[in-house]
This record gives C-alpha cells, sequence and structure tokens, in this order.
C-alpha cells in the first residue's frame, strides 16, 4: 500500500473531483447543484479516508520523510518532490478532515453558483494539501501561493456586504508577503543548486544571508500566521468570507505560516532563527494580550473570533521560537486543536447567522432555550478555545508555557495573561449570547440544530474532548520530528559557537 | 559565402517576401471579397515558414557577408512571432468584416509587417537591424490607421508615425555613433572591435544610448512609452492587438541581441541603462493602469509592465537571463492573444465597447469567457500555478543570479501593485451585477483561440521542462 503515490492522490484527488463537476455538472438547474455537490462531498470524504490511509501507514519511529515520491518537473534540479514527516502529516490529516464539513455546512446555505462554490472549494483543497505535502521549495510555493485565486474568489463571490474590500485586502497582502519569499527561494535555489527542502536543510547558509532570508521568509509567514501587526487582513476576510471560508481560513491556512516557520526558517536558518526570538517574543506576546484585548471589545461574533485566533496564533509562535520539545509540540499541537475549535467555533456562528442573518452579538441572548443542544455544542468549544482541562486547547496550551517558561519567564507569565483575557473574552461571548433572557421576538422561534448540523459537529465534538483527554495518539506522530529539529538547531548553533559557520569550512 | 548558401539560411524570409507579392497580386485581381480568402492564405504562408524555421538546420549560419543570421534564438524568436501573427490575422477576421475594413491590403500588410519583424530578429548589423525596424515600422504605421473613416484611427496611426519616425532617427544616429567609434556595422565585427577593452568610450556610450533609446521606443519601455496608450486606445482593436505580442518578441529579441553580441565585453557599462528603463517600465506599468476606465489603455500599460520584466532579464547579461526573456515571451504571446480574444468578443448590438465595467457580471452572462479572461489576468499577475507566474520565475532567477538584488525586489513589489488592477477586472466579471451581455454567440475561430490559449496558461506546469530546454538552447546561440 505505501508504494502508491498517496500523498499525490490525496493532493490531486479533489482536482479530479472539480474537473468531474466543470465537466459534467453543467445546466445550471437545481439538478447540477444537487449534483455538483454530491461529488464534491463524496470527493472530499474520499480524500479523508486516503488521508487516514497515510496516517495508518505512518512511521512514528523515523524522522525522515515518508510516502517519498519524486518525477522531473522543471529541470535544473527542481523535481516535483512530495513527502510527509512527523510535522506535516497531521496537518494533511486536518486539511482532509475539515473538508467534508465545509462543503456540508454549505448545503443549505450557499445558493447562487453552486457548482462553482464547490469547484473553488475542491481547487483549495488541492493547494492546502499540496502545502503540506511539497518537498520540493518551488512546488511548495507553487500551492502555497496559488491557494490564493480560490480563497479570493469565494470571499468576493459569496462573501458579504464588504466582500470586494475584504477579497483585495486578503489577496494583496498575503500576496505581498509571499513574493519576498519567492526571491529568497530563488537565492536558495542559487547557492545551493537545488530547490529540495531536505537538502537546503541540511545546507548551511551563512549567518548573513541566513538574516536576509529569515527577514523574507518572516514576512511571508507572519502575513499567513497573521502575527501583530500584519494581521489586519484577517478580522475582514473572517467577517465577510462565507461561514465554510472563514473555517477553512482559521482551520488550514492560518498553519500554513507556522508550518512555514517549522519547515524552513527553523531547519534552514537556525543562526537568524535564533537571532530573532527577541522580536518573535514581542511580536507574539503583544499579540496575545493587544488582540485579546481587541476581541473583548467586539460587537461581531466573526471578529471577536478571529481577533481570538490571532491570539492563539501568538501562541503558536512563542511556542515554536522556544527550541525546545514542549513548545515546539506545544505550537503543532495548538494549531491542530486550533484547526479543529476555531473552526467548529465559525461554524457554531454559521448555526444561529443562518437563521437570523445577524453575527452581531446584541442581536441575541438566551438561546439556550430554545436551542439546547447549541448551547452545548457552542460551550465545548468556546470552553476548548478558552484552555479547559480536558480540551483539545489545554493541551497546547500548557505545552506551550511549560515550554517557553524554561526559556523565557518574562514571557511565560505575559502569555499567561493571554489565557485569563481569552477566558474573559469567550466566556462574555457566551454569556451575551447563549444566556440571559430571550427576549428577541424572532429568536422565540428559533429551532434548534437539525440531523445535518449534529452530523457536522459530531466529530468535532469528540475530536476536541479526545484531543484534550489523550493527546498521545498526536504527540506521538510529532515527537521523532520535532526532537530531530531540535537536534538540527542545536547543532548549528553548537558550530556557530565553536567559530566554524559550516560554510565557511567548504 | 557561396550564393545558395546566402539564399537557403534566409529561405524562410524569401519566402514570406514572395508570398507578400503573392498575396498582393491576388487581392489586386480579385478585390475586396477576397480578404478572408487572402487572410487564410497568409495563415497558411505563416504556417509554411514556421516549418521552414524549425525544420532549419540548428547550427549558427552567417550569410550576405554576416547581415543575417540564422541559430537557435533566431528560430525560437521567429517561431513565436509567426505564431502570434497568425493568431493576429485569424482574430481580425470577424472585426474586419463587421467595422467594414474588408480590405484587401489588410493581410498583405500583416505579412509585410511580419516579414520586417523576421528580418529584425535575424539582423547581426546595423543596416539590416535598421531594414527590418523600418519594414515593421512601416506597415504598422498603415495597419494603426487602417480604419481610416475613424478619427481616433487615424490618429493613432499619425503619431505612431511620426513618433516612431523620430524613434528611427535617434536610433540612426546611435548606428552612426558606433560605426565611427567602432569602425564597424557587423555586429561580430564591433565584438572583435571590443574583445579585451573593459570600458567603452564616452562616444561610444553615447551611440549605445541612442540605440537603445530607440529600441526602447519600439518595445514601448518607459520613458518611450508615450505613444503606446494612445496608439493602443485609438488602433482598431485586432491591431492592437498584434501589437501588443509581435512587435514586442521581435523588438525584444533585436534589443538583445544588438546589445548581447556585440557589447557583451562591456555589458557593465549599457546593464545600468537596462536596469532604469526595466525598473521605470514595472512601476509606471502597474501604477498608471489602476487608474484606467479602457480595457485597451489597460493594456497598453500592462504590456509596458510586462516588458519591463522582461528586460529584467536583458539586464542580468547572461544567458540565464535570455533564456528568462525568451520564456517570458513566450507566455506573455500566449496570454495576451487570449485577453485580446476576450476583448475581441465585447460586442454589443451598439457595436463594440471598451469600458472596464462593461464587463461587468459577466460570469453570469458568459461564463466560459469570463473563466478564460480571469485565468489571463491571474497569469499576468504571476499567481502560481499559471504560465505567467513561470515567465517571472525565470527572470528572476537571471536577477537573483546576476546579483541584481535591488532589481529584483523592485520587480516583486511592482508585481503585486500590478496584480491590484488585474483583479480589478476579475472583480469586475465575478463580484458586480451583470451589466447588458455581449452579443454572441463566438465565432468559432475566437473560442477555439481563446480554449487554446487558456488551456496553455492552466498546464503550463506540466511542460515548463521542454520549453525551458528549447529556451536554453536558444539562449546559449546568443551567449555561448
Amino acid at each position: 500500500m505505501t508504494d502508491w503515490p498517496l500523498l499525490s492522490l490525496a493532493t490531486f484527488l479533489p482536482l479530479v473531483g472539480a474537473a468531474f463537476i466543470f465537466l459534467f455538472a453543467q445546466g445550471g438547474d437545481a439538478e447540477a447543484d444537487r449534483n455538483s455537490k454530491s461529488v464534491a462531498l463524496m470527493t472530499t470524504v474520499l480524500t479523508f479516508l486516503v488521508s487516514l490511509v497515510i496516517w495508518v501507514n505512518f512511521d512514528n519511529g523515523t524522522a525522515d520523510f515518508q510516502f517519498i515520491e519524486r518525477y522531473a518537473w522543471l529541470g535544473g534540479n527542481i523535481d516535483y518532490r512530495m513527502g510527509v514527516d512527523g510535522i506535516s502529516m497531521l496537518f494533511v490529516v486536518l486539511t482532509a478532515f475539515l473538508m467534508p464539513i465545509c462543503i456540508l455546512a454549505s448545503w443549505k446555505t450557499i445558493t447562487v453558483r453552486v457548482r462553482e462554490y464547490m469547484i473553488a472549494f475542491l481547487l483549495l483543497e488541492c493547494m492546502m494539501i499540496g502545502v503540506f505535502c511539497a518537498l520540493d521549495f518551488v512546488l511548495f510555493y507553487l500551492f502555497f501561493e496559488g491557494g490564493l485565486i480560490p480563497m479570493f474568489l469565494i470571499i468576493g463571490v459569496w462573501g458579504g456586504e464588504r466582500r470586494v474590500y475584504s477579497s483585495f485586502k486578503f489577496f494583496l497582502y498575503t500576496l505581498l508577503g509571499s513574493v519576498l519569499l519567492l526571491l529568497a527561494l530563488i537565492y536558495m535555489y542559487f547557492e545551493a543548486g537545488t530547490t529540495d527542502i531536505p537538502t537546503l536543510m541540511a545546507h548551511g547558509f551563512t549567518a548573513e544571508a541566513q538574516t536576509w532570508l529569515w527577514l523574507a521568509f518572516f514576512a511571508s509567514f507572519a502575513v499567513k500566521m497573521p502575527m501583530w501587526p500584519v494581521h489586519t487582513w484577517l478580522p475582514d476576510a473572517h467577517v465577510e468570507a462565507p461561514t465554510a471560508g472563514s473555517v477553512i481560513l482559521a482551520g488550514v491556512l492560518l498553519k500554513m505560516g507556522g508550518y512555514g516557520f517549522l519547515r524552513f526558517s527553523l531547519p534552514m536558518l537556525p543562526l537568524a532563527s535564533d537571532l530573532f526570538v527577541p522580536l518573535i517574543f514581542t511580536l507574539s506576546v503583544v499579540a496575545v494580550i493587544y488582540t485579546s484585548l481587541v476581541a473583548l471589545m467586539q460587537e461581531d461574533m466573526k471578529k471577536l473570533i478571529a481577533y481570538s485566533s490571532v491570539a492563539h496564533m501568538g501562541f503558536v509562535t512563542i511556542g515554536i521560537f522556544t527550541f525546545n520539545t514542549q513548545g515546539i509540540e506545544g505550537g503543532i499541537f495548538q494549531m491542530l486543536s486550533h484547526g479543529i475549535v476555531s473552526a467548529a467555533l465559525f461554524l457554531c456562528v454559521g448555526v444561529v447567522y443562518d437563521r437570523i442573518h445577524s453575527r452581531e452579538i446584541a442581536r441575541y441572548g438566551g438561546l439556550v432555550n430554545r436551542m439546547p443542544l447549541y448551547a452545548f455544542t457552542f460551550m465545548v468549544f468556546m470552553l476548548a478555545s478558552v484552555g479547559l482541562p480536558g480540551t483539545a486547547g489545554f493541551v497546547g496550551e500548557i505545552l506551550i508555557l511549560v515550554g517557553v517558561y524554561q526559556v523565557n519567564t518574562w514571557v511565560a507569565a505575559l502569555a499567561a495573561l493571554g489565557v485569563i483575557l481569552g477566558a474573559a473574552y469567550m466566556l462574555w461571548l457566551y454569556r451575551r449570547t447563549v444566556f440571559g433572557r430571550l427576549e428577541k421576538d424572532d429568536l422565540k422561534q428559533i429551532m434548534d440544530m437539525d440531523g445535518r448540523e449534529i452530523a457536522i459537529f459530531a466529530p468535532l465534538v469528540v475530536l476536541a474532548i479526545l484531543m484534550g483527554v489523550y493527546p498521545a495518539p498526536f504527540l506521538d506522530v510529532m515527537h521523532v520530528s520535532v526532537d530531530h529539529l531540535i537536534q538540527q538547531y542545536q547543532t548549528a548553533m553548537q558550530a556557530a559557537a565553536d567559530g566554524l559557520p559550516r560554510l565557511a569550512a567548504k | 559565402m557561396s550564393f545558395a548558401h546566402d539564399y537557403a539560411t534566409a529561405a524562410p524570409e524569401i519566402f514570406l517576401a514572395i508570398a507578400a507579392m503573392g498575396l498582393l497580386m491576388l487581392g489586386v485581381f480579385r478585390g475586396n471579397g477576397s480578404t478572408r480568402l487572402l487572410s487564410w492564405l497568409a495563415v497558411l504562408c505563416f504556417a509554411i515558414t514556421l516549418i521552414m524555421v524549425l525544420r532549419a538546420p540548428e547550427a549558427s549560419a552567417v550569410s550576405f557577408a554576416g547581415m543575417y543570421v540564422a541559430d537557435g534564438f533566431t528560430a525560437f524568436a521567429k517561431a513565436l512571432v509567426l505564431i502570434a501573427s497568425a493568431a493576429g490575422l485569424i482574430m481580425s477576421l470577424g472585426y474586419i468584416k463587421e467595422e467594414g475594413m474588408n480590405r484587401f491590403e489588410y493581410p498583405v500588410l500583416f505579412v509585410l509587417a511580419t516579414l520586417g519583424m523576421l528580418m529584425m530578429i535575424s539582423a547581426n548589423d546595423l543596416i539590416a537591424l535598421y531594414m527590418g525596424i523600418e519594414l515593421q515600422s512601416l506597415s504598422l504605421y498603415v495597419i494603426a490607421a487602417f480604419k481610416r473613416d475613424s478619427l481616433r484611427s487615424t490618429e493613432a496611426g499619425l503619431k505612431y508615425f511620426v513618433l516612431g519616425a523620430l524613434s528611427s532617427g535617434m536610433l540612426l544616429y546611435g548606428c552612426s555613433l558606433i560605426y565611427g567609434f567602432t569602425g564597424a556595422t557587423g555586429f561580430d565585427a564591433i565584438a572583435t572591435a571590443m574583445r579585451g577593452q573593459e570600458h567603452a568610450s564616452i562616444g561610444l556610450i553615447v551611440g549605445i544610448v541612442f540605440l537603445c533609446a530607440g529600441l526602447a521606443f519600439k518595445v514601448s519601455a518607459v520613458p518611450f512609452h508615450m505613444w503606446t496608450p494612445d496608439v493602443y486606445e485609438g488602433a482598431p482593436t485586432p491591431v492592437t492587438a498584434f501589437f501588443a505580442i509581435a512587435p514586442k518578441v521581435a523588438g525584444l529579441a533585436l534589443f538583445m541581441r544588438a546589445l548581447i553580441v556585440p557589447f557583451l565585453a562591456i555589458s557593465a557599462d549599457w546593464q545600468q541603462i537596462i536596469i532604469v528603463i526595466s525598473v521605470a517600465s514595472m512601476l509606471l506599468g502597474a501604477f498608471a493602469a489602476i487608474w484606467q476606465d479602457n480595457i485597451k489603455r489597460l493594456m497598453a500599460y500592462s504590456s509596458i509592465g510586462h516588458v519591463g520584466y522582461a528586460l529584467i532579464g536583458l539586464a542580468a547579461g547572461s544567458a540565464e537571463g535570455v533564456r528568462g526573456v525568451l520564456i517570458y515571451l513566450t507566455i506573455y504571446v500566449v496570454m495576451n492573444i487570449g485577453t485580446f480574444a476576450c476583448i475581441l468578443c465585447m460586442r454589443r448590438r451598439t457595436g463594440m465597447v471598451e469600458g472596464i465595467s462593461d464587463l461587468a457580471g459577466l460570469s453570469k452572462s458568459s461564463p466560459l469567457m469570463a473563466l478564460a479572461l480571469a485565468i489571463f489576468m491571474f497569469s499576468m499577475a504571476g499567481i502560481p500555478p499559471l504560465g505567467g507566474f513561470f515567465g517571472k520565475f525565470y527572470v528572476f532567477i537571471a536577477a537573483v543570479n546576476a546579483e541584481l538584488y535591488a532589481l529584483a525586489v523592485i520587480g516583486v513589489l511592482s508585481s503585486v501593485v500590478g496584480s491590484f488592477y488585474y483583479l480589478r477586472i476579475i472583480k469586475i466579471m465575478y463580484f458586480d451585477e451583470p451589466a447588458e451581455p455581449f452579443e454572441g454567440p463566438m465565432s468559432f475561430e475566437m473560442r477555439a483561440i481563446i480554449g487554446v490559449c487558456g488551456v496553455f496558461i492552466v498546464f503550463f506546469a506540466f511542460y515548463t521542462a521542454p520549453l525551458v530546454a528549447s529556451a536554453q538552447i536558444a539562449a546559449s546561440a546568443l551567449i555561448p
């Protein structure tokens, strides 16, 4: 089974589905719409199954890349290379897991241009999975930036009132970041003679080059992450995107920044990463505290969750740049759990938005009286987002705090402050929307979740609790790879301390 | 060099020259009713010439006492020009019939202009260079004013002619200075004279500057771009399409040969000129296009920007740079053919429309055309995995390898600015409420052209390698 090109299969299966819809679901009538939805759902479920096969066949005991595929592509040592290790594999599963949920969440809410919508989502899935599987820098860049096209269209065509502004902002911000990454990539290609990621990891660039390359990488990944102060595209994009778009944005696209730091900045540019730790810590702490305060003052539910995402991503960057096992594993775990939890929170907003067509917090109140099931679901994810022990959010946060405490107690203390603020805004949001008296007239008629919605939330609830109670299956996958990464980093630092940068030896 | 060898080397051009005259005769005898037939015959001639070009031996062959050269580089560029001309002519068919431009001179002028371009590409001497440029330019002046009852068209033709004549004058002045300071007009002879020299004399530099100014005008690079928006807007749309593709290829190919072959030894002296032109073109192309409402004007600024990117490769002054320019041009030609084919389909009952806002809601009224245009726009913005990205990728590789970091950074940043106006077109087509739909159905030729170009751009990642390889061979003919 493992000699199958599983990664390419997972990456390009959605593309096949999209082509199928494009070619066969024509006509523009209700039947074509229904067919496109079914094909999209089947494709995404199938992709998820493939990703599970990848997980089952994944060997936790090695830090090497697995499921390697390699074909000649552009020539000049730029090849089509795919492969995953313990850091990237779970992101593939996460992406494939969230996609069927997105399709289901859009089942009834998307009524115009259903066919194009499904094609856009399948294209997006192809690009996202490709990002995590690519083992060639050019290929990575192709997927990394290619994802902008479908997301731009999803926000712009199916978004809310200010969708044009938001889609442009999203596109231009992220493009501006990634073009500098492109130049860094070309420079590395020139230096190392290849764009093979494992080779580049072992290359050892000079300290000066590392600094510049790191800044170029930072421009790209910080925008994608998003880190304060380049986070402003995110609340706009989230608010205007359709529910499923927000889910993917929060669940997967934000993870590309963190993944980029882990895959490129840390192993390829260890000296510069070490040099810029104060910058990262400062920006992250500001993000954690400042955006939490901003979140407290939001009137719009989606915007509140968007700002909470920025704060959570601040935790992730702190964790990644601790360079110790707990911190990095915590960072990865936090990304995974945030992928589940914030995606679910956006779906929770979507549930009431579909009924009342408002995201304003003040429009709601007392929902628990009419929607007990919804109130329970919302509570689980709210608490997971706060980081209650026993939920997915807790594991990541505690690991990160433990990790950063060993490096810098001040950062740990300030980050912990962010946890408290996080509890404040989430609990307050919950209090204002779900509890209280049921006073609004239209809310008195509101219906609880139906079967489709329960089917969407059930797996998410299970995962949010499972990841909190028994995180071992997830941590085991990343353990060896993270250790390897840290070892690489320490070797490089040691070599630099000995005054013998590896390149100088040549 | 034997007489036969001379003619065998230049066989494609000789064939095309005879064909042009034959078509002219045919047109004179059969009248304007035969325009369509003549056009298809002209396309056939392009195809035959293309085969002749591609089947020519790969080794470099110089003939006519060093005036004319045929090698891998010329074959690549000529193939592009011929494909571009053929596509331009096919796209014109519907338009010239509808707009009363159905005169038999039209295809003949196309063939003559193309012949001039082939001569430019093969020119290996300052005199041959000038001859090719003039044959091309004079044909283009006439085609620009071809819609002679239209004020805009005649104005465009006149403007193009006056400014073109001025630039030709500068070019000639530059040539004469170069001749004066090197004692030769042949590129190879100048290269021999340059060998071993670190720096050029002041007089020669002035000559090179004038040469660059003249050539920059022909490819509409800043600061010699002023004519472009007006001529693009005023000329009949298929003529604009033709202007945007074929002469650019020929001009840039000539630009590369005229600087690299004779003056490679003193590349540091002309490199800075090209860098300035390139940066200015990219920035102007990116910023000025933002405020345009007319799609032809917008395409004019877009083409100025694209020339700026292509010139990055020339500024690198390396085989890699030349390779990058050739790849860039290939993709540029295809994107522009596709885009202009879409623009030519913007027709309402009242006639052709050119406003960007006329595209509103196109994704609902004609989804496939909107999809194709969106693909071309994303590609022009350089978003992977579409073709336009690879064009930029390869010129930036050349720039980084030549350590022109600042140029590369300005290039990528202006590409972000530029992407704004390409996105605006997509926004108008996809996000806005529909305007009145265009008159359908599209002719078969148009659908075929748009379809082929769209597929080429979308699947470019699959056959980049062979294209890069052949561009590599072509580039190594210029810089061994």
